[in-house]
This record gives C-alpha cells, structure tokens and sequence, in this order.
C-alpha cells in the first residue's frame, strides 16, 4: 500500500485533456529553429519542423492572470500532489513522421501512471504523461512520453 | 538491404562533438518559441535570491534538442531518427559551454536502425543528460 498515494489520487490514472490542434506555420519553425541552433537547412527555411518542434508547438498558451508568481502555468491534466517540489524528468519520443509547413496537427495527453518510490532522502512521486500527436489524417506523427519526478 | 551508409557504420563509432555556450539572448528566443515565463529562465534576481540557483537556469528541453541534433546532423540525408530517450539529471546555466555526442551501441541490419549513446557533458565533464537513440537509415530497394 502506498503511503503517499491515495485511492483517489490515483483515480486520476487514465484521464485525458482536451484534443489540441494546431497549425503549424512556417514562421514558428524557423523561430524555433534558430533559438535551437540548429544547422540544416531545411529547418532554418523553415519547410520541415526539427525533432522536438512539437515541444513548442503543443507548449500551454495561458493569458497572463493564470501564470503563477513564479511564470509557470498550471497543468489541468494534473491532480494536486502531496508532494510539489519538481525534480529532473525524462522524455522519451518515437517519431512517426516529419512534420512540415502547413501541417495541421492534433494532440492528446493522457496521465499515464502515478507511482510512489522510496529515493534516498525520502519519498518520491514519479508521474508520466503520453502525448499522442496526429495529423489530418489521422495519421500518427509522435508519441511523446514524458516522467517527471516531485519530492 | 541497407544502404551503403549502413554499412560503413560499426559499434563504437562516435558521433561529432559540438560545443554550445547559451547566453541569455538565445535563451529568451528559445522560451519566447515556447511561450514559457517560468522566471527561473529570465529573471535574474529571482533565479538566485528566490529559487537559490546559481545563475539563469538553461531550460531542460533546450538541452534535449541539442541530443536530437547530435542524432540528426551525424545521419544527414541517409536516414532519420525514429525514437530518443533521456532525462535531465543536473541542471546549467547561462555562459557555461556545454559539449552534445555520442556513439554507436549496437546495429540491427534487418532494420537498418542503429541503436546509439548520446549526451550532453558540462565544464566539469559531468553528464548531464544522458539518452539513448535509434537512428533509423533509409534502405535501398533491391529488386
């Protein structure tokens, strides 16, 4: 039995936000694009999206009033957790397919798993969200798992 | 059949070293692509006296574009990443200058996918973030 974790926060396992689509524009890649560093060409120009554009692309836009003090927005995916000191997380990404100019794209998140380990100076709650991104087709272009830690 | 690429790939190999030293001006550009405000990535005052970092935190996914363009510049136009894996272990900070690569862990022909090693190391050498990779290379149609 978890000490951390109750029957009701763990309820929240399998709930899903809202499907997001957006456009991509070709002004945004390239933005992203130099703010990367990146080198090829096609990137820069801006016809084909780099790996890891989707993280801007699908970033939260919230209006001023639902930042908190310290510029962070809210996740509605999310239960309150007892514990609320972020840690290191981890993604791990499968590309399906490129992305490009002019694609319009859909994405999903689903709160995957809530789990409780015990860390060396005390306990840690590991929480996993999956984001799965399509385009018009319906066709999968990513899925996006990300793990994040809270002490 | 995998392409001639391919075939010239063996385990060990390591990818090119690049050195990145974020100022803060791409570090506004990044967030700003984002639309992220967390304070930490601009707000010198407060990322010191508030949060007790030592200078502007780089931001996290930032570091881990820098992995996928160590994958995606050594495959060029042979082939494409398929899948990556990796998790912030230390944070950095602005003016640090910071060293992405890799190498190749091990190949699997009938896929024409290599499976890779790739980080990013501080000043200190300290892996920062480490990543596991799978290039996938284009193949060459036989018939």
């Amino acid at each position: 039995m978890s000490a951390l974790l109750s029957s009701e926060l763990l309820a929240n396992i399998g709930r899903c936000s809202e499907p997001r689509q957006e456009l991509v524009a070709r002004r945004e890649i390239r933005k992203y694009s130099i703010a990367t560093s990146q080198r090829q060409r096609r990137f820069l120009d801006g016809d084909e999206a780099p790996p890891m554009f989707h993280v801007a692309l699908f970033w939260d836009v919230v209006e001023l009033d639902q930042l908190t003090t310290d510029g962070v927005s809210i996740d509605g995916l999310l239960p309150k957790f007892p514990l609320e000191r972020a840690m290191a997380g981890g993604l791990k990404i499968e590309y399906h397919q490129p992305i490009m100019a002019g694609d319009l794209l859909t994405a999903t998140r689903t709160l995957t798993d809530i789990y409780e380990k015990q860390g060396s100076q005390g306990p840690l709650i590991f929480y996993e969200v999956v984001m799965e991104v399509v385009n018009e087709s319906g066709e999968p272009v990513l899925t996006e798992k990300t793990t994040r830690i809270l002490r | 059949m995998a392409t001639t690429r391919f075939a010239s790939i063996k385990v060990g190999d390591v990818l090119p070293e690049r050195s990145f030293t974020p100022n803060n001006v791409q570090l506004m550009m990044y967030n700003a692509a984002l639309w992220n405000a967390h304070r930490i990535h601009f707000d010198h005052p407060y990322a010191t006296g508030v949060e007790g970092y030592p200078g502007l935190v780089i931001a996290g996914p930032l570091l881990g574009d820098w992995l996928n363009q160590c994958v995606v510049d050594w495959v060029g136009d042979d082939g494409v990443l398929a899948a990556i894996e990796y998790s912030n272990r230390k944070a950095s900070y602005i003016d640090e200058t910071l060293r992405s690569g890799g190498r190749v862990l091990a190949l699997r022909p009938e896929l024409g996918e290599v499976e890779l090693e790739v980080s990013i190391r501080n000043e200190a050498d300290e892996v920062i973030v480490p990543g596991i990779a799978i290039a996938r290379f284009h193949q060459v149609n036989s018939s």
